[in-house]
């Protein structure tokens, strides 16, 4: 095991500012495994309240592993185990009586393939409200408006709303699953990677409309893309894989402290494009 | 760069030819049964295709000059195809469901997914006698509904395998999108995956009746056969594959001619339902 990348030595510095920060998420030695192979170690870390969250990385570092385990959506997928603890506002959401479908609707998520219901943009949008209550047409309406309009998409499909949510195009899409995930009124959105998969254009208005939600939410981003990670988000943390491809997190800090004056010389190498 | 357009040396042209000749005959004979076949029963069978058929009883053997027809067998294999379809269209698409949503790996469902397999294979004689056992000797008589459970018997493992492939297909980025809103099992498999596989369910419960509605071997044990109308559910009826098997190695002509005319019909009904089958899936795909 290379001494940077072992836990003791990692750096993640407990910020100390002037205004004071609420952890929504808190991760506390947290293990993945895939069957038996160890993917993920000793992860500590904090979500902070209507901050935006970069998880950045080279491939294969568990950084959408980590990002899975927020929302226990990585154990549906696959044999993905987790040790250690995840709490959400203070409650574990591994515990055995936990509503699952209560952590999910609170911590949303947005996948690296834009993935929309072969339903109508109506349907889609209304998807997850359905799921746990039957509100009156008018108030589907209004959620559906505030929705799309919160994901910067209702001026392009408002006139179209019966129409298939397949046939918009992949920005389009994906800003649809957006306004789908806020429809429910989550607390923290996770997205995994959420442009990887669309053009120059799309992945700015993305990246502006992260800006825009940060106001009413808590965003966790895995990115690929260490100048969208600088450009969106207020902390940055940083995996990377040691030799046995165990993943960890090296150091967690401000973003501007990260991509400035990294602590580790492993992070620095890292932001500066120099691997991964 | 000229090469690129220079000619191949002629023996690999001749080569290429030869091996496409051999592939098209092999194709065009792999045809002929089919269309022997077809050709044959219609040849035969159109001539003695009369409004008669539609609306007539079978006269008894050896009468002629009245009318003819195979009426009370149209009826009869709707009827039991519609049975067959009533008991192993809902059972049928649950256990796939089972399997493809809620069992899926597991020991239970990988056991089950092989006794499935192994009814698949059951030689529909055999179904036959199965039913003729369970169903005609406890209620002491032949009967369509018997004849319906013997076809049901005879679909479920068609419709549950097929459509747990189908439910396979539907992509997995779906049930996470509804597993991420909050949604349970069972509503991301109610709205998402079966909205999802209905075109392909569709056409599996479509092949499965026109594979039903040819069968022969398990209605002669169960709703045997019947010169006349059908008067209750719990009274034997005729078929028309029933009809084909008796009358056309029957010893009067007329009885020939009416089996012909039977095979056109089934023939063209198995033929309509495999082509609807098709069109359902086509428009549905458009839609999307």
């Amino acid at each position: 095991m290379s001494m940077s990348l072992s836990p003791q030595q990692s750096s993640v510095r407990s910020t100390s500012l002037e205004e004071s920060l609420t952890p929504v998420l808190r991760v506390r030695d947290l293990s993945c495994f895939y069957g038996r192979t160890k993917a993920l170690e000793a992860v500590s870390m904090e979500i902070y309240e209507g901050k935006v969250t970069a998880i950045i990385g080279p491939s294969g570092c568990g950084k959408s592993t980590f990002l899975k385990t927020l929302n226990r959506i990585g154990e549906m997928e696959s044999n993905l185990r987790i040790q250690g603890k995840i709490e959400l506002f203070g409650k574990d959401i591994y515990d055995r009586k936990v509503n699952l479908n209560l952590v999910r609707r609170l911590v949303g998520m947005i996948f690296q393939q834009p993935n929309p219901f072969a339903m109508s943009i109506f349907d889609n949008v209304v998807y997850g409200v359905r799921a746990f209550s039957r509100p009156r047409e008018s108030e589907l309406n209004r959620i559906v408006e505030t929705s799309l309009k919160s994901a910067a998409l209702w001026d392009e499909v408002k006139d179209n709303l019966d129409g298939s949510g397949l046939d918009l195009s992949g920005g389009q899409q994906q800003r649809l699953c957006i306004a789908r995930a806020l429809a429910v009124s989550p607390k923290v959105l996770l997205m995994d990677e959420p442009c990887s998969a669309l053009d120059p254009i799309a992945t700015m208005k993305i990246e502006s409309l992260i800006r825009e939600l940060q106001k009413k939410l808590t965003i966790v981003i895995v990115t690929h893309n260490m100048q969208q990670a600088a450009r969106v988000s207020d902390y940055t943390a940083f995996f990377s894989a040691d030799e046995n491809r165990i993943g960890q997190l090296v150091e967690f800090d401000q973003t501007a402290q990260m991509f400035m004056e990294a602590s580790q010389q492993n992070t620095r190498d890292y932001v500066a494009g120099r691997f991964g | 760069m000229s090469q690129l357009f220079d000619p191949l040396p002629l023996p690999k042209r001749i080569f290429n030819a030869a091996l496409s000749a051999i592939a098209f005959s092999l194709a065009a004979l792999a045809l002929v049964p089919l269309f022997a076949m077809l050709w044959s029963i219609f040849t035969k069978g159109m001539p003695h295709l009369t409004g008669d058929v539609f609306t007539q009883l079978p006269a008894p053997a050896g009468m002629k000059d009245i009318v003819n027809g195979f009426a009370n067998a149209v009826i009869g294999t709707l009827l039991m195809v519609a049975i067959g379809s009533g008991i192993s269209l809902p059972l049928g698409i649950l256990t796939a469901i089972f399997l493809s949503e809620f069992g899926k790996k597991t020991a239970f469902a990988e056991v089950m997914r092989f006794l499935i397999s192994i009814l698949s294979a059951a030689p529909s004689i055999v179904v036959g006698v199965f039913a003729y056992g369970v169903i005609v000797l406890p209620l002491k008589g032949f009967s369509a509904f018997a004849g319906g459970f013997a076809l049901s018997i005879i679909m479920l493992p068609i419709v549950s395998l097929a459509t747990e492939e189908a439910l396979k297909l539907v992509p997995n980025s779906q049930r996470l999108a509804s597993a991420a809103l909050g949604a349970g099992l069972a509503r991301t498999t109610s709205r998402v995956v079966l909205a999802r596989a209905f075109p392909s369910i569709l056409t599996t419960a479509l092949l499965a009746i026109a594979r039903a509605a040819g069968e022969t071997a398990p209605l002669i044990f169960t709703a045997l056969f019947s010169q006349n109308w059908l008067e209750s559910v719990m009274g034997p009826s005729a078929s028309l594959s029933v009809l084909i098997f008796n009358y056309a190695n029957s010893p009067f002509i007329e009885q020939n001619n009416l089996a012909w005319a039977a095979a056109v019909i089934l023939v063209g009904m198995v033929l309509f339902t495999n082509l609807l089958s098709r069109f359902v899936i086509r428009k549905r795909l458009q839609a999307w």
